[in-house]
């Protein structure tokens, strides 16, 4: 390897030793890729002109507070995903590999790695957790209709992190012709920062927004955190700025109970799917289920970035209950017109906290994706 | 002398036969009276898995026995008390640990403690030779040998560094793939010829051995040995005992019949 793959102690490449070519060669097409402007091109035209970039920065102008929503609800894909998807899939093109495969939890993953699949003609299988297939119908017939397989997962939990178990195992068989496109900044470098370069463009673009709609930098900077990939992206280009960096957990049922995913807050040390970092675990290191509203939010490890920028202390991270998200979700459609995902409402509901606390604050939230997705689900549970 | 070395001497030139199995399936006396049964079939060394919930290196086989024990409430203490059991009872075959980097960090003295129960080796399926350096440490100053894995796409500077962080005996991996998934008798004797040329432990095929005919062309390469997991977990889970299966895949070790077969082909 060529970088180093931890941040501080986290991170590394805890892979069987079959895979670590696989990421030797994938971190020299990427590295390869920074330095080359024809890529950078590419890469830029497709997010322009297929994806929709740049998302714009809105102000509230109904919720209290001065509070302003980068909007990658509005990219094609319906969330942050699609940037790095692009990214990786012409990674995937340089490196000769022919077939796609990701693991998916609610199936936004998913969705964006069909897109890529389809747009630049890759064979592409999805795993998914059984249980996940049949929760998400629409979104396994939206990933089918754009010529992706969706294989439904029986082992373990049948949920998302039993999803990235068989992606890993079917590329253990087959990393000579397939590329994994990891759907996070988690896993085994160098997958945490590649996909936060890929991701850098989120912060970028709302840091040059924030500061010519408001005349300065915000006071804190706001992003909901499963695996992490869009919080690490916001995050990125305002970690030398003074301005408070604040991750928000799925607390789900609540911290003090078992059914949540704060790993950041409730888990230890450990080491999963490739890296070294917080893990919501027992004594044993057995993996323990999580839960959350938002699917995107429920998982037992996090990006090992996020990890060290805890231990480190440069950004906070809170959590926020399913109720609070849920409250959150309601609030934005009824006073701003926007229907967001659940996920991205766990930062709103942290950053109407901070509005209460200081109400002359200037707070940018990351609305990562918008709530098609979760509209049948909020009807249930807001009836 | 180590266990591992003192059997490769007994050996004589035949090949090693060990037999893995995964500690707690389907719970803990039924498990402590298998690991009796494969040594007293003809097993020359043990390999034990320690399960784990989220074992990305295994196949199906393996993953269903990893969810029996842990079903079962097992846990990483009472597997390390089947071992040292085993140990009372069989004091010279050498026992091996298999299992996952979250299982040896979680328990501050995993490595201290599985040496005392009486392991002679580890081997860690998601600590390839690039991150092993810290995990050789510490299993060096409890007195347990590390043992990593080669496959053939592992790059001769890797083999270098197995040969001089490993001991025990080195695991191969013949292709791609996870266990229990291999085509049958494909062994890579390159792989095996490159291993001798950075002087690294002995190689041993751990994937895709389950009849007699794999045994001989996996020691035709020049292996050392044979490892066999799926074929044992999987006869264990279906009819109780492997004793059968051990018994006929150890008589395939024997160096002259590896040698006569070979040279009728």
């Amino acid at each position: 390897m060529r970088l180093s793959g931890r941040f501080g102690r986290f991170g590394g490449c805890y892979v069987p030793e079959i895979l670590v070519p696989a990421l030797e060669q994938l971190e020299g097409a990427f590295l390869d890729a920074q330095d080359d402007s024809a890529f950078a091109a590419e890469l830029n035209d497709l997010l322009t002109n297929y994806a929709g970039r740049p998302t714009p920065l809105t102000r509230c102008r109904n919720l209290p507070g001065n509070i302003y929503l980068k909007r990658e609800d509005l990219l094609h894909g319906g969330a942050h995903k699609t940037n790095q998807v692009l990214g990786q899939g012409l990674l995937a093109k340089r490196m000769g590999k022919t077939r796609l495969i990701a693991e998916t939890g609610a199936g936004q993953h998913g969705v964006a790695t069909a897109i890529v699949g389809s747009l630049l003609g890759f064979e592409t299988v999805i795993y998914m957790g059984a249980e996940d297939v049949e929760r998400q119908k629409l979104n396994v017939f939206r990933m089918e209709l754009m010529g992706a397989r969706v294989v439904p997962v029986e082992s373990g939990g049948r949920t998302l992190k039993d999803a990235i178990n068989e992606a890993l195992r079917d590329w253990a068989a087959s990393f000579e012709t397939t590329h994994y496109l990891l759907g996070t900044a988690a896993g085994p470098h160098p997958f945490p920062t590649m996909v936060r370069e890929f991701q850098r463009i989120i912060g970028r673009e709302a840091r040059a927004q924030i500061q010519e709609q408001l005349g300065k930098l915000p006071d804190a900077v706001v992003a909901c955190v499963g695996g992490g990939s869009n919080a690490i992206g916001l995050f990125a280009d305002f970690f030398d700025d003074p301005v408070r960096l604040v991750g928000v957990e799925a607390a789900g049922k609540g911290l003090n109970g078992e059914e949540h995913g704060a790993t950041l807050l409730r888990g230890t040390p450990g080491i999963l799917h490739g890296a070294e970092t917080y893990i919501l675990q027992d004594s044993d290191g057995q993996i323990a289920d999580t839960w959350s509203v938002s699917a995107g939010l429920d998982y037992p490890a996090v990006g090992p970035e996020h990890a060290h920028l805890k231990d480190s202390g440069r950004a906070e991270y809170v959590g926020a209950t399913d109720a609070e998200a849920l409250a959150a979700f309601k609030a934005l459609a009824e006073n701003e017109g926007i229907i967001c995902a659940f996920e991205s409402a766990h930062a709103l509901a942290h950053a109407l906290k901070l509005t209460e606390a200081e109400p002359d604050g200037a707070i940018l939230v990351g609305l990562s994706g918008r709530g098609d997705k979760d509209v049948a689900q909020a009807q249930a549970l807001l009836a | 002398m180590s266990r591992y070395a003192a059997m490769f001497d007994r050996l004589n030139g035949d090949g090693a036969f060990g037999a893995f199995l995964m500690l707690g399936d389907p719970d803990l006396e039924t498990s402590a009276r298998h690991l009796n049964e494969l040594v007293e079939a003809g097993a020359d060394m043990i390999e034990v898995g320690i399960p784990f919930s989220d074992p990305v290196a295994d196949g199906p086989v393996i993953q269903a026995a990893a969810q029996r024990a842990l079903a079962s409430g097992v846990r990483v203490g009472d597997c390390l008390d089947l071992i040292s059991a085993l140990r009372a009872r069989h004091s010279a075959v050498p026992i091996g640990i298999l299992t996952y980097a979250n299982i040896v960090v979680a328990r501050s003295g995993f490595i201290r403690d599985s040496s005392e129960a009486g392991a002679d080796s580890l081997l860690i399926a998601d600590v390839p030779t690039l991150e092993a350096e810290p995990f050789v440490l510490e299993m060096e100053q409890a007195g347990i040998e590390p043992v990593l894995i080669a496959a053939p796409n592992t790059p001769d500077a890797t083999l270098e560094r197995i040969a001089s962080l490993s001991k025990a005996y080195t695991y191969c991996v013949s292709r791609a793939g996870i266990t229990g998934t291999h085509a049958a008798g494909t062994f890579d004797s390159k792989l095996i010829g490159r291993l001798e040329a950075a002087g690294a432990p002995p190689p041993i095929f751990g994937f895709g051995i389950s009849t007699p005919n794999h045994v001989q062309a996996a020691l035709a390469t020049g292996a050392r040995g044979v490892i066999c997991g799926s074929a044992i977990v999987d006869r264990l889970s279906r009819s109780g005992s492997a004793r059968e299966l051990v018994g006929l895949l150890k008589s395939a070790t024997s160096n002259d019949k590896v040698r006569n077969d070979s040279g009728a082909q």
